[in-house]
Parts: C-alpha cells; sequence; structure tokens
C-alpha cells in the first residue's frame, strides 16, 4: 500500500511541475482515486460524512449485472453450438467448456471496445476541461455490451458509444446532466443506423450469417428471437385477412407455425433463447435487481410501476386480442426481450427518472406501457422497451416539474390564505 | 393551541463520546473573545479601543446597521488586540481578563411593568439581544419586526449535544422570568417544544407559553423543524427563536440584574478524554477546557456539534452560540480502496446507504473521522435527501435552486421556511458530498439582499 502510495505521490509531484503537463492531473488523479479514497476532509458544514460515495453506488451497479453479463456469455455459446448442430438446443451441460470459451471471445472485445472508447472520451474531456473523471460511464461501459446482439461489428459498437458519450452526454455537461440514458442512446442510435445489424435474423447468433451462406446452419434455428418471431405472425396473421385462397390459408400456416416455435415460459424465464447478451435471462436479472433493492441503490418505486405498465398494456392488448400476439400470455412476453432487462438496469438510472418520489411512479409507468405498446402495436420494429424509456427519459424532467408544482401551489395557497 | 408532532424522516447518529453528566469548573481563562463571524451579517463597530478596560457586560462592539445592538464582554478586562482579517475585516475582538470579575450594573425594569419596547431596550442595551434569532434567514433579529411568534426548541437532538434537561435543571425561576420577558415582544405566542412532550421541570413547568411536544428522529429538536410542523412560515412573515439555555441566561440577567456569561460546555467527541461538562464563561479560550483532556494528536476540535461547529485550536475562543466542543478523528489519510477505502466491506464506517453493512447493527456507536470519504459530484443519487428532511420541502431541487441562485424558485420551493442546519444531515449522507449548508447560507444572504 505504502509503495503504491509513493508511486502516485511520485506521479503528481512529477506532473505539477511544469505547466504542460498539469493538465494530464486527472488522469492520474483518476486512477489514484480508483486506488485510495483520497485524503481530502470536511472544509464547511457537518464535520463528517457517510461512507458512501458515487464510486461505491456506481460499483454496486455493476456487481448487479454481474449475473447477467455471465449468463450472457454462456448463452452466447450455447447458442452457437447450438446452431452449428453440435449440441441440441435444449443440452445446457453439453461442451460447456466450449460455450463459455466461445461466449467469452464474444463478449470481452465488446466491453473492452465500450470500455475504451468511452473512458477514452471521458479522459479527454477531463483533461481538456480539467475536473475529475465522473464514474458515469462505469456503469455505461458495462450496459452498452450486455443490449448488444452477439454478432454486433465491434466498430459499430465504437461508433455507437462515442456518440452516445459525446452527444448523449459531455455535451449536457458529463455525469448527471444528462437527459437520456447513455446505454440506450448508444443502442438507439445503432439501431437506426445500422438496423441489419441491431435486428433481423443474422445477428442474435455468433456466426450465423456465414453459417446461412455455408448452409451449416441447423433447420430448426431461423435466427429470429421470440419477439421477432411474434412479430412476423402478427403480420403475417393480419396480411392473411386481406388476401384470399391459397394466399391467405398460407399465411395462416406460416404465422400459426411462428407461433409454435416460440420457446417455453421456463426458457424465457431462464433465459435459453436468443437475444441480446445480458438481457435474456430474467432470472440473473432478478437476480442483480435484488442486489439493488437490497443496497437500496436501485429505486424500487420504478421497478414496480414499470413492472405494472408493461402488465397493464399487456393484459389490456390480450383482452382485446383478435391476432396471435395479443392473444400470447402477457407475463410470458414480459420476460422477453429487453423488458426485465430496462426494467431493472435501465430505467432505475436516477439521472435520467424522474427524480420525484410520485413522479417516479408516473414516470415507470409511463416508460413500461410504452415500451410494450411500442413492441406490440407497432408494424416496423419487433421491440419497444428502449424506445419507451427514452420517451419516459424525455418526459421525466416535466413529470417532476408536475409533483414540484404541486408543492409550489400548495405554499402559495397557505400565502393566501393566511 | 399545544400541538403534538410526530416525523419519521430523519436521522439520529449515534457517535461516540457523549458527555458524563459531571460538572467540573474550568480554569479561569488568560483571554475571552467575541468573533463577529458568530454574528452572520452583522459588521462591527468597535466601541473600545486596544487597552481599554471593561466591565462584565460592558459593551465592546455594536452593530454597524443597527447601532442599538450591543456586543457585550463576558468578563472584565482589558480589550488585547482586534485580530483582523482580508479586507481588514474584524474576526475576534479578544479582550484579556482580570482576576476577578466586575459587573456593569443593569437595571432592570419590574417585568410586570415591561412593554415591547422596553423590553427590546432591556435586551438590546444588557447585550442579550443577540441571543434572539430570526427565521427567515436565521439571522439576528431585527428590532423593527414584530414577530407573530416565538419558538424555543427545548431539546437538542444534534449529535452529542449537551443535554438541556440536565444543563437548565433548577433554574426554573430563570428560564420563567426569560419567558416572561419574551412574551411581552410577540403579539402572537411563545412555543416551547419538547421531546415527547417530557423535560425536566424547568422547562415543564413553565408557565405563559404553548407547550408542544415532538418525537422522531433529529432533526426533531430543530426549531425550524418545529416551526414548520406547527405552523409553516410564509413569504413576509417573521418568527423569532431563542435556544433553551439563552431564555434562563435572560432570565438570570433580569433577576441578578448583571451580565453573567457563565455556561455549561460540553467536552465531547471520540478524541476527548475528559468528557463532562465544563463551567466556563462565553468566549473562552478553547484550550481552557481541552487542555490535557483530549488527544491532541490526530484530531480536530471542533466549536459546537459536528454537524453545525466550527473548526477551532486550543489558542482560538469558544463560539458565542456554542455549549459544545467536540474532538474527532482528523480524516486526512489516503484511504486504499479494499481495507478501508470505497471498496471494502466496510465494517465499522458509518453509513446510512445499505451499500454499507452498518444497518445491520442500528445501536452501534461510530467512530468517526472527518474524511470526506469521497469526492465532489454531480447530483446523481435521488430521494437521498427527502429520507432524512421533515419538510414539505423538495430538498434537492432547493439545494439546486440556491447554487443557481434562482430568487424565484428558491422562494417557489420554500427558503422562508429553512435554515442551514435543517440541511446538514443532508450533507452528511450525500452521496455526491454537496455542500449543501453553505449553498443554502448562501441563497439565504441572496435573500436577504434582495426581497428584504
Amino acid at each position: 500500500m505504502k509503495f503504491l502510495r509513493n508511486i502516485f505521490d511520485n506521479a503528481h509531484a512529477k506532473l505539477n511541475k511544469s505547466e504542460k503537463t498539469k493538465k494530464f492531473f486527472p488522469l492520474v488523479d483518476a486512477f489514484d482515486t480508483l486506488m485510495f479514497t483520497p485524503n481530502h476532509t470536511t472544509k464547511s458544514g457537518a464535520h463528517f460524512r457517510d461512507a458512501i460515495d458515487l464510486k461505491r453506488t456506481m460499483m454496486l451497479v455493476i456487481m448487479a449485472m454481474i449475473p447477467a453479463l455471465l449468463f450472457g456469455i454462456f448463452n452466447a455459446g450455447h447458442w452457437h453450438y447450438v446452431a452449428l448442430g453440435e449440441v441440441a438446443s435444449d443440452d445446457y451441460s453439453g461442451m460447456i467448456g466450449d460455450k463459455i470459451l466461445y461466449g467469452l471471445l464474444k463478449v470481452v472485445p465488446l466491453l473492452i471496445v465500450s470500455y475504451g472508447v468511452g473512458l477514452g472520451i471521458e479522459f479527454i474531456f477531463a483533461i481538456r476541461n480539467g475536473h475529475a473523471v465522473q464514474e458515469g460511464f462505469l456503469v455505461s461501459g458495462m450496459l452498452i455490451p450486455l443490449i448488444m446482439p452477439v454478432d454486433v461489428p465491434l466498430w459499430m459498437v465504437a461508433v455507437g458509444t462515442a456518440f452516445a458519450v459525446l452527444i448523449g452526454k459531455e455535451v449536457f455537461g458529463g455525469t448527471g446532466m444528462n437527459i437520456l440514458n447513455v446505454a440506450l442512446t448508444a443502442r438507439a442510435f445503432m439501431f437506426f443506423s445500422f438496423p441489419t445489424s441491431l435486428s433481423g435474423d443474422k445477428t442474435w447468433v455468433g456466426g450465423i450469417a456465414k453459417m446461412k451462406t455455408d448452409g451449416t446452419l441447423v433447420d430448426s434455428i431461423s435466427g429470429a428471437t421470440d419477439l421477432g418471431k411474434l412479430a412476423a405472425a402478427k403480420g403475417n396473421f393480419l396480411d392473411a385477412a386481406t388476401k384470399t385462397g391459397q394466399e391467405a390459408t398460407d399465411l395462416i400456416a406460416s404465422s400459426d407455425s411462428l407461433m409454435s416455435s416460440v420457446g417455453s415460459f421456463k426458457d424465457a424465464f431462464f433465459g435459453f433463447e436468443i437475444g441480446s447478451i445480458g438481457e435474456t435471462s430474467a432470472l440473473m436479472i432478478l437476480i442483480g435487481a435484488a442486489l439493488l433493492l437490497k443496497t437500496g441503490i436501485a429505486s424500487w418505486k420504478v421497478m414496480v410501476s414499470f413492472f405494472l405498465g408493461g402488465l397493464t398494456i399487456a393484459a389490456i392488448l390480450n383482452k382485446v386480442g383478435g391476432n396471435p400476439y395479443f392473444d400470447f400470455d402477457p407475463i410470458h412476453q414480459l420476460m422477453l426481450g429487453g423488458f426485465m432487462f430496462g426494467m431493472v438496469f435501465m430505467a432505475t438510472d436516477p439521472v435520467t427518472a424522474a427524480q420525484t418520489s410520485t413522479g417516479k411512479f408516473i414516470y415507470g409507468f409511463l416508460a413500461g406501457s410504452l415500451g410494450i405498446l411500442i413492441r406490440m402495436a407497432n408494424p416496423a420494429y419487433p421491440e419497444g422497451v428502449m424506445l419507451g424509456i427514452l420517451i419516459a427519459n424525455v418526459c421525466a424532467p416535466t413529470i417532476d416539474h408536475m409533483v414540484i408544482r404541486a408543492n409550489v401551489q400548495k405554499r402559495l395557497k397557505r400565502l393566501k390564505t393566511a | 393551541m399545544s400541538k403534538s408532532i410526530k416525523i419519521r424522516k430523519g436521522l439520529d447518529i449515534n457517535l461516540i463520546g457523549e458527555a458524563d453528566k459531571v460538572v467540573i469548573d474550568a480554569p479561569r481563562a488568560k483571554t475571552y473573545a467575541l468573533k463577529p463571524v458568530d454574528f452572520h451579517g452583522v459588521i462591527p463597530k468597535m466601541v473600545l479601543k486596544v487597552g481599554d478596560k471593561v466591565k462584565a457586560g460592558g459593551v465592546v462592539f455594536k452593530s454597524k446597521y443597527n447601532m442599538d445592538i450591543n456586543f457585550v464582554s463576558p468578563v472584565s478586562g482589558t480589550l488585547k488586540d482586534v485580530v483582523r482579517g482580508a479586507k481588514r475585516k474584524i474576526l475576534s475582538v479578544v479582550i484579556e481578563a482580570d482576576n476577578v470579575d466586575e459587573y456593569e450594573t443593569i437595571n432592570v425594569p419590574s417585568i410586570d411593568g415591561m412593554d415591547a419596547e422596553s423590553a427590546k431596550q432591556f435586551l438590546m442595551t444588557t447585550g442579550l439581544w443577540p441571543l434572539i434569532k430570526m427565521r427567515p434567514l436565521d439571522v439576528i433579529a431585527k428590532a423593527t419586526d414584530t414577530p407573530s411568534a416565538i419558538y424555543i426548541s427545548g431539546f437538542d437532538s444534534k449529535p452529542l449535544a449537551a443535554d438541556y434537561d440536565y444543563t437548565l435543571h433548577g433554574k426554573d425561576k430563570e428560564f420563567q422570568t426569560g419567558i416572561d420577558i419574551l412574551k411581552k415582544l410577540t403579539t402572537g405566542a411563545v412555543h416551547l417544544t419538547l421531546k415527547n412532550g417530557m423535560a425536566d421541570n424547568a422547562l415543564k413547568g413553565v408557565k405563559g407559553c404553548t407547550i408542544n411536544s415532538i418525537s422522531g428522529p433529529h432533526p426533531a429538536g430543530n426549531v425550524g423543524v418545529q416551526i414548520h410542523h406547527i405552523k409553516p412560515l410564509n413569504k413576509g412573515e417573521v418568527v423569532w427563536v431563542v435556544n433553551a439555555q439563552d431564555v434562563a441566561m435572560i432570565g438570570q440577567t433580569a433577576l441578578t440584574g448583571k451580565y453573567d456569561a457563565t455556561r455549561l460546555f460540553a467536552l465531547t467527541g471520540e478524541k476527548a478524554k475528559n468528557r463532562k461538562y465544563y463551567r466556563a464563561l462565553i468566549g473562552a479560550e478553547v484550550g481552557t477546557i481541552t487542555s490535557g483532556n483530549i488527544e491532541k494528536e490526530g484530531a480536530r476540535i471542533i466549536s459546537g456539534n459536528v454537524l453545525t461547529g466550527y473548526t477551532t485550536t486550543e489558542e482560538d475562543h469558544i463560539g458565542f452560540y456554542h455549549s459544545q466542543l467536540t474532538v474527532l478523528k482528523d480524516g486526512n489519510e489516503h484511504k486504499f480502496f479494499l481495507t478501508n477505502g470505497w471498496l471494502g466491506l466496510g465494517f465499522g464506517r458509518f453509513s446510512v446507504s445499505r451499500a454499507y453493512p452498518g444497518w445491520l447493527t442500528p445501536k452501534k456507536k461510530w467512530s468517526v473521522d472527518t474524511n470526506l470519504n469521497g469526492e465532489e459530484r454531480a447530483f446523481v443519487v435521488t430521494e437521498q435527501y427527502e429520507k432524512v428532511f421533515p419538510f414539505d420541502i423538495f430538498p434537492v431541487q432547493l439545494v439546486k435552486a440556491a447554487i443557481t441562485s434562482d430568487i424565484d424558485k428558491l422562494e417557489q420551493l420554500g427558503i422562508y421556511e429553512v435554515a442551514p442546519e435543517d440541511f446538514a444531515l443532508c450533507e452528511v449522507i450525500c452521496t455526491s458530498k454537496i455542500d449543501s449548508q453553505k449553498y443554502i447560507r448562501e441563497a439565504l444572504d441572496l435573500i436577504e439582499k434582495e426581497c428584504f
């Protein structure tokens, strides 16, 4: 420890020698404060402070994501070998070493690119503006790989991350100042810029594009996610109504076969389905949620209202019915796609969520219900949770404004009657 | 109408180092001082020159913008020094004490025959006026105001605070007389608020004032919280507040006809060894109480309590309003992240957050140091302040309005109802280490300048 301390002290002393190197202070400082809580003492106000700081808060969020990450690594390998036909889709323990190795080879580069690009930009801004590196990106850097398809090209992740950090965060003033969730900004940017790499049936399973051209892909794997299948089934079913004769019968049949290829509820809950790396396993996400709720770092108000929001819309559309998607079990549906992941790790981002207690309930409900509404009702994209949360992010300041205005009005009314 | 208040939000912080209920006479200090910094917003106009003789209760300086308000010497002696800082601002007026006190004679008018004017006159000439503060603003009361009520908190809920039940025990008559005088100053009621409605007879047995009860954790003892729950302040309204011990001091001066600055000071904190109550005069040299009674190495001496006091030294003097000295471990050390730093298991580190295991041992008495335990950051975590802020006010939004000096927002969000001390807990538990008391003080100064 003493030895480490000396290294940092020497580095600081060396940097301070000349004006030219002084501006690199944030660089050394970031690593210094990572290894040592600094020796700053209270200067004004209360003389002692709580031991909690932003570093620990952020680190706990990262820890909460680790179950989902580990499962994601396994799952990436699993589906790769299933698609090659080397293991059966329900043979989870077969070739386990190969699966993990393949997963690591897929996921670790994503992590490196995401953290490398994001932190690089953060460092540049810290040096340019002469402030300390704030911890916000530690979480975003982990979130971005977890919401990517396995086969996304690394350069796209780099571009998306750079866009999100620059336009989503730094232009607003950095950590704590952004309006939109940084990781979702990255994903939304990539989703609309490179749609074929972020959706469709050639990106969710590692190496599937090559398998399709080689013909090595097994027949049972189409490469579409369950949500993609549901959306397609709905599309075909609705198309059938406008057609007649054989064409209509074919569409109905294809709709039926898509519906029957959707995985079971158990698969969806445990995560044995294809999808973004970290989003598939509801169970692993809930383990993370338990940690976040127990430590009080994420808001239960957002999580609960988010879930209720999604459930309400899914249940209403289920009652409306009229096509195979709407008739699909609402709870099963909520376990699919990014709903659970968005609920636990995205909507709860305290910076972009509503900040008032009442506001959190409204915000969470809005995000969850919009997410499911977009997912089920729009004809273009199979998933809507990302957009639901981003729209709720935009509304959050207004929600807070309304809640606070009620308090202000109360005070004004008191003044008038006094 | 007496009220019974129950608050849920807040936090009782159990620290190591409470004072034993034993009184020791502190040795007489060589020097005593009045520090204008204690009287926020007062610009002193010196009456005495260096070398002038003064009796206990004799005027040392006046407030430049209100020459009726006297600031008087706690001892008889000679004016030794006027310590000045940047821009010749007076930091401290030091009086070298004689061996025995001679008192300035005070003409006490009959209390029954007193009206508001003569009560004010009495308090101002005797130098007792600075004990009365006003809300909003949390500064010394303005004599031109007529307060709609006067509020007295019957206990101090801050960590390690002096126990009023103990320090005021037996002062029934003094306290009653003080209340009688204060009653003349307001057209409304004098409110005394007791913890769970219980207190020493000196407080509980008092007549002529409304006795309220409050229960709940700190800041239940903050008079601002009590006012907010009894009758929240509106813009344009003024109430006055007096510390319970100071009520007794007002009464005592009226009864004896001399300005007796004797007060009990609790010596508290982990680094204090001889934690007792010390009898000394207001403004005494800190060293007369701490010398030999604390571990000086690696310690910070605080005049006042850990939440609102200020750092001092043994050579310096105790603050005018303080009845407590706290000695904490100094936290000027790098903490390695895995052992006692930010990523350690964290047993033994004080934290309200469940990210540390402290919540497993709610009864534990904590050892704390003055380390900031992190660096200042932007607001990230939400609904943290709200848990310890028992007002119907949005604290983070108010602090943000204070940081941006947005007067409209400050007024709308309730700046008139708060004092810096109400934000002390927010400051303690803040993940982003934001010095909110400082911002609220600056905002109140801005409001005073622009809206009064």
